[in-house]
């Protein structure tokens, strides 16, 4: 079995409404554990844990942690980012719903770790189920003294509120996440500063992701070495993938690093639905790249993603088989992002709707070779000088199809004059 | 200081420069669109990307601060290509017919376009036609021209602290609009005009008026005469191609009379008739337990402002009309008397640096003659260069004359109203020596010149010390404002100007104006003032005369009915 359930051990297996369930299933354990700790032992230990973001970027945690915990300040904010929009993507409201004292008890201990004074979850928009859900275990939390003043007797005050958009994919960038809670329409910022040292309404804010926090109760119960033995050298510990698409056995699934997408598809998913040919796999979600049958040996691995030129951790296998058609599938994905472009920046906002233009061409069989040329061009300017990620992402379906199924663009062109 | 090469060559430049600003300090220039020197950094438009070794996206300059042993390459073909893609995709997307467009030849696109050397469009135009607003008598708001760089936004918000823009709608459907879409008529809009001077390109400008004056100076019959506003004369040049802070007023007149005016004068007269009458009414203040502070009345920008967000100090502000609409109300009275003309074929021009003033001009208590606008037509500074440029008129070679009589004599007091402070200064001149009845020593309120956005000074009068402010741009005006309303304003007197600098960084000012220019323009201004023989608005013997001979007193009872307005409470649905 590839299988290894640490951080959703206890989903469906617990009550998620129950406290007492999470509790007498070792939770609020590594918190307690944390709270008789000193603060840079368990910074230390994120340290040595070598966990990066599960977000979609990878980036390293302890980075984030040491920035807010260096910034002098009465208010510090610590915010999950539950905001799960990119399509093919269902693990981080797999988590909420099923084990939400888990994200709580993270949060908790990131928060005394860096002295943060108040927490935020940002829950999409249509995510009401997880909203409802993570609002009851928040509430059951306070009445049990694990939120509010004097934690545990502890000295430590924290507390958690919710905070919901309406329903704006890119309101999963950190900074639009903020400016959203901050009350304005989702737009990203100019970075520098970080959000570390001026986020949500200008004070130091770490921002990350329902997994990552997941993972943190692990790390402090099982300690950073222990945990860096799991998955691979660059990348540690588990990983939660979404297995949508033409595949027989779909859902999350935990596995650790270090297992090839193959082994994924057809140990967990027991292969293609209808025993249909395999066509193609997109991974991540809309922003990731699709990648052809002979490439699905690769390892899941922070490492190996980037080498698509895109990062793509956020744990989405979307398979599609060979009833489909390439090019409709990318005016799919990149009409998504044409209208979720929140169109602050040039390159994504009059980007996305020329990329479409060109790929309708293809789709229509009366594409030329001035059109690839411009769609190749386009893909590549927009992914190196968008603003944010949705920009920067955007293409990198266009991007690894032209390297991996350059014939089917070849073959749709209406002339191969120039 | 930090250490970092740029295209191949060794630089050191002070910790936090950006890469921009270094690549400039070395020569090169990198293009630029969002990006503007006074306002902050919003790196929307992906112009001024260059390439960084070793990273593998592209940096935004303008937001991007030089670190140690950085290695950069501002044009790569990676990059060169970078920016011409993006230019294309603005192109694609922007009502390209540059000659029906006010900004042709001195638009930023346009010039970027051309630097970069594009030539055809890869991309399919997605330009479709939006309703253009022209709702108000100042600014044109034409969307079909709008990049959605955001100066616009950024200089509302934080210069002025009015906000009335803002990006509306997401991806190729954001728009930069007024609140909920509404015409800038409809919403707390001073008509500042800071929006159209920073604007990159024709999507916000002022209403154009040069053709209503163009039919009027051909209409026989018809007598047309201007003013020439205080700050026009320290920038009108760079219009035509002259550095800034050159004074150029007898060029200015000379110009005027090509262009076919039958008499030029100066508002500067009117200027220094407002001194008059706003001191007398200080004065009265102060000696009868008035409203205090009094607050200053020529900038109609700031009495926009007053009039939507603090109706509550409406009693502080002085009731003088605006040296431009003393102008427009003696003109059309005492002048056309004077002259024998019946006013309805007097037609009166204003050049003003301003945008507000277009709206100013059109207020329905502006007429002291039954419906007959005292000032019938306001040209921004641009305008007027365009008219100059119209007609063919070699601006350099052209000989200086002289203002014609009798506005046209005028002092130094009346020439700093072009500069923050210079109301004040004007002011203090007069009123001093006429509370004081002594001749005031220095001439200089050193302490209420310059950029500083807040000034204060102490004057003696009557044996009383007595507290005086001056403030620019509305952030500040707002400031003041709400001290006044709290009851906790510890001044007398408190002078406002809306634009940053005052009058000679107005909304109708030459485009690209920034802090250094407006510098340049105010030296210039207190070089005028030091140049002139008579400095104090009161010696003005031109002044004394028309009190004499018409107006009888300050706050007299013609003078009241011409020269002084009420305001006021003017709320939005």
């Amino acid at each position: 079995m590839i299988e290894m359930r640490l951080i959703s051990k206890r989903c469906g297996v617990i009550n998620p409404l129950s406290i007492d369930d999470y509790i007498k299933a070792d939770g609020y354990k590594a918190l307690q554990k944390a709270l008789k700790t000193d603060t840079i032992k368990l910074i230390e230990e994120i340290h040595k844990s070598k966990l990066r973001g599960r977000g979609g970027a990878g980036f390293p945690v302890v980075t984030k942690v040491v920035a807010l915990a260096k910034e002098i300040n009465d208010v510090k904010y610590v915010i999950c980012n539950a905001d799960e929009g990119e399509p093919g993507n269902f693990k981080d409201r797999y988590l909420m719903e099923n084990d939400p004292h888990q994200v709580i008890e993270g949060m908790l201990i990131v928060a005394y770790q860096t002295r943060a004074t108040k927490g935020y979850i940002y829950i999409r928009g249509e995510y009401h189920h997880s909203h409802n859900t993570m609002q009851w275990a928040l509430d059951e939390a306070r009445k049990h003294n694990y939120l509010g003043e004097n934690i545990l007797n502890s000295g430590f005050d924290f507390d958690i509120e919710i905070r919901s958009g309406a329903g704006s994919y890119v309101c999963g960038e950190e900074f639009a996440l903020i400016e959203s809670i901050e009350g304005k329409p989702g737009r990203t910022r100019v970075k520098p500063p970080f959000p570390t040292t001026q986020g949500l309404f200008n004070k130091p804010t770490l921002i990350n992701n329902v997994e990552t926090f997941s993972n943190i109760p692990l790390i402090i119960t099982i300690g950073g070495d222990q945990f860096a033995k799991i998955g691979t050298k660059s990348s540690t510990g588990t990983k939660l993938i979404c297995l949508s698409g033409n595949i027989k056995n779909k859902g999350v699934f935990e596995v650790p690093f270090g297992v090839s997408i193959r082994d994924v598809i057809e140990k967990i998913g027991s292969g293609v639905e209808n025993d249909r040919k395999l066509k193609m796999v997109q991974l991540g979600g809309a922003c990731g790249p699709i990648i052809p049958d002979y490439m699905l040996d690769m390892l899941i691995d922070y490492d190996r993603f980037e080498e698509f030129e895109s990062k793509t951790g956020a744990g989405a296998i979307i398979v599609i088989d060979d009833r489909f058609d390439i090019f409709d599938i990318l005016t799919r994905v990149i009409r998504f992002f044409e209208h979720e472009s929140c169109g602050k920046c040039t390159p994504c906002r009059e980007g996305n709707q020329q990329l479409l233009k060109i790929l309708e061409r293809f789709q229509e069989h009366s594409a030329t070779v001035k059109d690839l040329v411009s769609l190749e061009s386009l893909a590549r300017v927009m992914h190196q000088t968008s603003l944010c990620g949705l920009g920067q992402t955007a293409p990198t379906a266009i991007i690894s199809t032209l390297r991996y199924f350059r014939d089917d663009y070849i073959d749709r062109l209406d002339s191969l004059e120039i | 200081m930090v250490n970092l090469k740029i295209n191949n060559i060794d630089v050191t430049v002070a910790d936090d420069t950006t890469i921009l600003n270094a690549a400039k300090e070395f020569n090169i220039k990198i293009p630029t669109l969002c990006y503007y020197p006074d306002l902050g950094i919003k790196s929307d438009c992906r112009i001024c990307v260059v390439e960084i070794e070793g990273q593998k996206g592209l940096v935004t300059s303008c937001s991007t601060v030089c670190r140690e042993g950085l290695v950069v390459k501002t044009s790569s073909p990676r990059v060169l290509n970078a920016r011409k893609t993006i230019t294309e995709l603005i192109l694609a997307n922007h009502d390209a017919n540059c000659t029906a467009c006010p900004r042709n030849l001195n638009c930023e696109l346009q010039s970027l376009a051309n630097k970069l050397g594009i030539d055809v469009n890869r991309f399919e135009s997605v330009y479709y036609p939006q309703p253009i607003d022209t709702s108000n008598p100042a600014l044109v708001r034409n969307p079909n021209r709008c990049i959605k760089c955001g100066r616009c936004i950024d200089v509302c918000k934080t210069i002025q602290g009015v906000n009335v823009l803002e990006m509306m709608g997401r991806s190729h459907n954001m728009t930069i609009s007024p609140a909920y879409g509404k015409p800038l008529n409809d919403l707390y809009c001073t008509f500042c005009g800071q929006c159209a001077s920073v604007c990159p390109v024709g999507a916000i400008t002022e209403k154009d008026d040069t053709d209503l004056v163009w039919k009027a100076l051909h209409q026989p019959d018809m007598h047309v005469i201007v003013q020439v506003a205080p700050a026009i004369r320290v920038s009108l040049g760079e219009e035509i191609g002259l550095p800034a802070g050159n004074i150029v007023t007898g060029k200015i007149v000379s110009a005027l009379k090509l262009l076919g005016f039958n008499e030029v004068f100066d508002t500067d007269f009117t200027a220094d008739l407002t001194i008059m009458e706003e001191g007398t009414e200080l004065i009265h203040r102060i000696t009868n337990g008035g409203v205090l502070p009094m607050m200053t009345s020529c900038c109609p920008g700031w009495i926009n402002f007053a009039e939507q967000h603090f109706p509550e100090i409406l009693p502080n502000i002085s009731s003088c009309k605006s040296p431009q609409q003393m102008f427009g109300a003696l003109a059309k009275t005492y002048y056309a008397e004077k002259k024998g003309i019946d006013p309805k074929n007097l037609y009166v021009v204003s050049i003003m640096p301003c945008t507000a003033k277009k709206y100013e001009a059109k207020r329905e208590e502006m007429q002291s003659n039954p419906n007959l606008y005292d000032v019938d037509s306001v040209l921004t500074t641009r305008e007027l260069g365009k008219m100059i440029r119209q007609m063919g008129i070699d601006f350099a070679s052209i000989e200086p004359t002289e203002f014609d009589n009798p506005f046209g004599i005028t002092t130094g007091a009346a020439a700093i109203f072009g500069a923050t402070g210079g109301v004040m200064e004007a002011a203090l001149r007069t009123v001093y020596e006429v509370v004081n009845k002594k001749p005031l020593e220095n001439l200089d309120f050193v302490g209420l010149r310059g950029l500083e956005g807040i000034k204060e000074a102490t004057v003696s009068l009557g044996g009383q010390d007595v507290k005086v402010a001056v403030c620019h741009t509305l952030s500040n005006a707002r400031i003041l404002a709400e001290q006044v309303k709290n009851g906790t304003s510890p001044y007398a007197f408190i002078e406002v100007m809306c634009c940053p600098g005052g009058c000679i960084g107005g909304g109708g000012q030459p485009y690209g104006t920034i802090t250094k220019t407006r510098s340049e323009r105010i030296q210039a201004i207190y070089e005028v003032d030091k140049d002139m023989p008579i400095r104090k608005s009161h010696e003005n013997p031109v002044i004394q005369a028309l009190y004499k001979e018409y107006l009888e007193k300050p706050l007299g009872t013609k003078s009241h009915h011409l020269l002084h307005t009420k305001y006021k409470e003017r709320k939005h649905k």
